[in-house]
C-alpha cells in the first residue's frame, strides 16, 4: 500500500513500506544508474535480435548472426582436427619401428592409440588391455607374445588379424585336435610332462616321449614355443586358456584357437600405427631385433 | 543521499506493529492531538507515535523524481600535512603499480627474468625469489586472508584509512582531479568553465583534458597486462600488433573503466558501488579513528566579526565552507559521520589553515574516536589518539595477521623443491610375467621446482628383491633405482614398472626421489 509521507529529518519521501518499524527513504537513483538500466534493456533487445533467444516448439529463434552452439562446436573441432593433421602427417611418414626415437611423436602416438584402443579393442582385450583368460583374449601388458611383441610384429597383427577369414596375409596356424588319439594313461603322462615344462610336477619318460612325437614340432622340445606358427610357449607362467591339468587336457583334446579381426581397411594406417605404439608401450613391448629389410630407406629428420 | 547524517535520518521514532490500523483510529478519534510524549507510545496502543501529530504532513501525494542528477564536485586545492601524505601515498602506490613489471630478476637461462610475473600459460607465479606452483595455491589463499585481516587491523586502528589514501579508486580519482586542476584551473575557474556555454576555448580544454584522461587510463590498462607476460617483449608485440587478443581486450576494458570510474564516476563509486563502506561500519568501534567535526566546540557558527562583537556567544566554526570546498566526495563533514566520508582528512588541512589564519587553535575538524568525542564534549581530558593503535583488539588482529605471515614465510623456507606423486595402475591391478614374476605399474610425476634441469633418482624403498624400469628404459635397464633428468620448472611424467620375483610376498613399499645435486 502506497502510504507515502515525508520523512521529517531528511525531507525525503518514504517508499511506503515498513518492516519492524524500519522504513526506507525514496531516494532517487543517480542518473547514471538509470542510464545503465536503459543500456541493459538495449543490450537485451540487441542480443535477442542477434542470437538465438526465444524457445519455439522445436527450435529457438535463430538470430541474424546465425550463431549456434553446434556450429561453434564444429568450428572448434575443425581447429583441433587441423592441429591433429600435422601429427598425423608426421606419423604417416615415419615407419613404426622408428617411433620410439622421437619421444614427442611417440607420446602423441601412444595418446592417440589409447583412445583408439578404448573404441576398437577394449571389447575383447579389456579397457586396461588385461585380456581375459576365460574367453581366451590375451593380456597385452605382459611379455609373452604368441606372434612377436616388437612394434612391427604388433602392427602386422593389427593390419592382418589372426586367423581372419578372407585375409591372405593373416597370421594363421592350427593346433590339431587330439581327441581319440591317446590312451587315457598316455594323455595323463603328456599332461604331466606339459606341467613339468614350467616347473610344476614331474615328468615321466612316457610323457616326454608322447610330447616329442606329437607336440615338439610346433611347441619346441623344451616347450619354448614358435612365433612363426604362433605356437605358445609352454615353459612359462602364462597360459592363455588356463594352467590347470584339466585346462591343459581340454586344450590338447579339443583346442581353442583365438581369432582377431584384421583392421586394415577398417582403420587407417596412422591409427593402426598409434595402436601399435600404445600396445607396445604397455610394459611388455620388445625391442626390434630383425634388421630392416631395406636399410636404405630414408626417414625424415625429426620434425 | 549525500550530505545526510544517518544518525539523524534514523532518529524518527519506530512505527508500531499494525501501525496502519492504529493510525486510522488515531485520526478518527483525534487522540493524536493530545501531543503525548514519546515514551507513552510504548505504554498505550492508542497513544501511537509522535510522528502522527497533526503538525506533521500526513498522507500526501509526493512528486517522485526518476533520477537525481549528480552534483558535480569541484574540490579546491589545499596544502597541509594530510595532503602531503596523500601525495606521498599516491606517488608510492602508482610507482609500484606502473613500475613493478619492469623490475628484472635473474633466474638463470630456464626461467623468465621478470621479478613479478603471473605466468598463466605455464601456470607459474613468480615474485622475486619466490616461485609458486598451482598446487601451492594456498599461499595465495594465505595472502588473501592476510589482506582481509590487514583491512580489519587498519580499520579498527585508524578507521577508513584504506578508503582515504590507498584505495585505487581514491588514488586515480585524486590523479584525475589534479588533471582537472592543471587544465581547467582551481575550483572557481572550474565552476565558471562548467557554467560557460560550449565555445572553442571550452571545447579545446575539454578535449585536452579527456585526452590526458585517456592517456592515463591507457597506461593503467597497459601496466596491468605487463604483469602477465615479459614486459619489454609485450610492449614490442603490442605496438607491432602481434600480442595476444586478450592483451588488447584487457587494455581496452581497463582503459574504458579507468576513464569512466576515475574520470567521471569518482565519489559515486564510493557511495553507490563500493560494498566496503557498508562492511566497514561493522569493523569500527568507539575506539576507531574518524574524521570528526567537533560541534561542541564549533557551534553555533558565526563570523569572526560577530564573534568579536558578542564574545562567548559563538563557537569556533566561522562557516567559511572551506572543509566542503576541498572535499573530494563533496560532503559536509559538519553533518557528522557519513558514508561519503573516506577520511582523507583534506578538510582537516583546510580547517587548520583557517583556524591558524584567524588565530584559533587547530583541530576543530580532527581525527578522533567516538569515545574521545564524548570525553572532549564533556570537558574531560583526552589522551593522544595514537594510543588507539595499541589496544587489545588491534593487537589481536596484528598477532593473527603476523602469525599467518610468519607461518607462510616458514612454509616457504622449508618447502621442497623436488616433488613426487604416485598413482598406481588399477586396471589391471597386476600383471603376471612369463617368468612367473609379478609386475605392477605406476604413473610417477616428478616435479622439479627449480629453474634448472635436475637429475633425479627414483628408488624403491622396501620390497626386497624388487626391481623397476621405466617406459623409456626397457626391462634390460631394470634396477633398484632409476635416474631421470627433469627439465627446468617442469613436471616429468614417468611410467614405472616394478617387478618382484615369483613367490615374493605382498608388501607395502615407498618410492623415494632425491635430487642428485643435493
Amino acid at each position: 500500500m502506497a502510504d507515502k509521507r515525508i520523512d521529517e529529518p531528511t525531507g525525503t519521501p518514504t517508499v511506503g513500506h515498513e518492516w519492524d518499524g524500519i522504513e526506507e527513504l525514496d531516494t532517487p537513483m543517480p542518473r547514471w544508474w538509470l542510464w545503465t538500466l536503459y543500456l541493459t534493456i538495449v543490450w537485451g533487445v540487441v542480443y535477442v535480435v542477434l542470437y538465438p533467444a526465444w524457445p519455439l516448439v522445436d527450435r529457438a529463434t535463430e538470430g541474424v548472426l546465425g550463431w549456434s552452439s553446434r556450429g561453434e562446436l564444429a568450428e572448434e573441432m575443425s581447429v583441433v582436427d587441423q592441429a591433429r593433421t600435422t601429427i598425423r602427417e608426421e606419423l604417416a611418414r615415419i615407419p613404426v619401428e622408428r617411433l620410439p626415437e622421437n619421444s614427442e611423436l611417440f607420446a602423441q602416438a601412444v595418446a592417440g592409440g589409447r583412445s583408439a584402443f578404448q573404441v576398437h579393442c577394449s571389447q575383447c582385450h579389456g579397457s586396461g588391455a588385461a585380456g581375459s583368460q576365460t574367453l581366451g583374449y590375451p593380456n597385452l601388458n605382459d611379455d609373452d607374445w604368441l606372434w612377436g611383441g616388437d612394434l612391427k610384429a604388433i602392427e602386422y597383427t593389427l593390419v592382418n588379424g589372426i586367423r581372419a577369414p578372407g585375409v591372405d596375409d593373416t597370421r594363421t596356424s592350427i593346433m590339431p585336435p587330439f581327441a581319440g588319439a591317446f590312451e587315457r594313461s598316455q594323455l595323463d603322462a603328456l599332461v604331466n610332462h606339459v606341467l613339468s615344462l614350467d616347473g610344476r610336477g614331474t615328468s615321466s619318460s612316457a610323457g616326454a616321449q608322447t610330447y616329442r612325437d606329437n607336440c615338439s614340432a610346433c611347441h619346441g622340445v623344451a616347450g619354448e614355443g614358435n612365433r612363426e606358427l604362433g605356437a605358445p610357449r609352454l615353459n612359462d607362467a602364462i597360459w592363455l586358456y588356463g594352467n590347470s591339468p584339466a585346462d591343459i587336457r581340454a586344450q590338447i583334446l579339443d583346442p581353442r584357437m583365438g581369432r582377431m579381426p584384421h583392421w586394415s581397411g577398417r582403420l587407417d594406417p596412422v591409427t593402426i600405427k598409434m595402436l601399435s605404439a600404445y600396445v607396445w608401450s604397455l610394459g611388455g613391448g620388445e625391442e626390434l631385433v630383425e634388421v630392416a629389410e631395406n636399410p636404405t630407406v630414408e626417414v625424415d629428420a625429426e620434425p | 543521499m549525500r550530505n545526510r547524517d544517518p544518525g539523524r535520518a534514523s532518529s524518527a521514532p519506530p512505527r508500531r506493529e499494525g501501525g496502519d490500523r492504529d493510525w486510522s483510529v488515531v485520526v478518527e478519534d483525534g487522540r493524536a492531538k493530545t501531543n503525548e510524549p514519546v515514551s507513552s507510545a510504548v505504554a498505550e496502543p492508542e497513544a501511537t507515535t509522535l510522528r502522527h501529530e497533526p503538525h506533521e504532513p500526513p498522507r500526501q501525494q509526493l512528486p517522485t523524481k526518476l533520477f537525481e542528477k549528480r552534483t558535480k564536485v569541484h574540490n579546491k586545492r589545499i596544502d597541509g600535512p594530510f595532503r602531503r601524505f596523500k601525495w606521498f601515498v599516491m606517488a608510492v602506490t602508482l610507482a609500484i603499480y606502473y613500475g613493478t613489471p619492469w623490475i628484472r630478476w635473474d633466474r638463470g637461462p630456464y626461467a623468465p627474468d621478470q621479478a613479478v610475473l603471473v605466468d598463466l600459460a605455464n601456470r607459474r607465479f613468480y615474485m622475486f625469489g619466490i616461485e609458486i606452483w598451482p598446487h601451492e595455491f594456498y599461499y595465495v589463499a594465505g595472502l588473501l586472508i592476510m589482506a582481509a585481516l590487514g583491512l580489519f587491523l587498519v580499520t579498527s586502528a585508524v578507521g577508513r584509512a584504506w578508503c582515504g589514501y590507498a584505495c585505487p579508486q581514491t588514488v586515480w580519482t585524486d590523479l584525475f582531479q589534479h588533471v582537472d586542476r592543471l587544465v581547467d584551473g582551481d575550483r572557481n575557474a572550474r565552476i565558471r568553465l562548467d557554467a560557460a556555454p560550449l565555445g572553442p576555448g571550452k571545447l579545446a580544454k575539454r578535449t585536452f583534458k579527456y585526452a590526458i584522461y585517456l592517456v592515463i587510463s591507457f597506461w593503467t590498462g597497459g601496466a596491468w597486462i605487463m604483469y602477465f607476460a615479459d614486459a619489454p617483449t609485450l610492449v614490442r608485440d603490442f605496438w607491432a600488433g602481434e600480442a595476444a587478443p586478450a592483451a588488447y581486450i584487457t587494455v581496452a576494458i581497463l582503459t574504458l573503466t579507468t576513464f569512466t570510474l576515475g574520470g567521471f564516476m569518482r565519489e559515486q563509486v564510493c557511495i553507490y558501488m563500493c560494498p566496503w563502506p557498508r562492511i566497514q561500519t561493522a569493523m569500527m568501534d568507539e575506539k576507531s579513528l574518524l574524521v570528526t567535526y567537533k560541534d561542541w566546540r564549533g557551534e553555533p557558527r558565526g563570523s569572526v566579526k560577530k564573534a568579536r562583537r558578542n564574545p562567548g556567544e559563538f563557537g569556533d566554526c566561522i562557516d567559511c565552507l572551506q572543509c566542503v570546498a576541498v572535499c573530494p566526495t563533496g560532503i559536509d563533514i559538519r553533518e557528522g559521520p557519513q558514508v561519503g566520508c573516506i577520511t582523507c582528512a583534506l578538510c582537516i588541512d583546510a580547517c587548520d589553515r583557517v583556524m591558524a589564519d584567524i588565530g584559533r587553535p587547530r583541530g576543530l575538524i580532527d581525527y578522533a574516536t567516538l569515545e574521545d568525542c564524548e570525553k572532549e564534549a564533556n570537558g574531560e581530558p583526552t589522551p593522544s589518539p595514537y594510543r588507539t593503535l595499541l589496544r587489545p583488539r588491534t593487537i589481536a588482529y596484528f598477532l593473527i595477521w603476523g602469525s599467518i605471515g610468519l607461518a607462510m614465510l616458514f612454509a616457504l623456507g622449508v618447502r621442497n623443491h623436488v616433488g613426487l606423486s604416485v598413482s598406481p595402475d588399477r586396471n589391471p591391478p597386476y600383471i603376471l610375467m612369463s617368468d612367473g614374476s609379478v609386475r605392477n605399474s605406476y604413473t610417477l610425476r616428478l616435479r622439479n621446482m627449480e629453474s634448472r634441469p635436475r637429475e633425479m633418482e627414483i628408488a624403491i624403498d622396501g620390497l626386497p628383491g624388487a626391481v623397476m624400469w621405466t617406459d623409456m628404459g626397457g626391462r634390460d635397464a631394470a634396477a633398484r633405482t632409476q635416474v631421470k633428468t627433469v627439465p627446468a620448472d617442469e613436471v616429468l611424467t614417468v611410467r614405472a614398472y616394478v617387478v618382484v620375483p615369483e613367490g615374493a610376498s605382498t608388501q607395502d613399499f615407498d618410492f623415494t626421489v632425491t635430487s642428485r645435486d643435493e
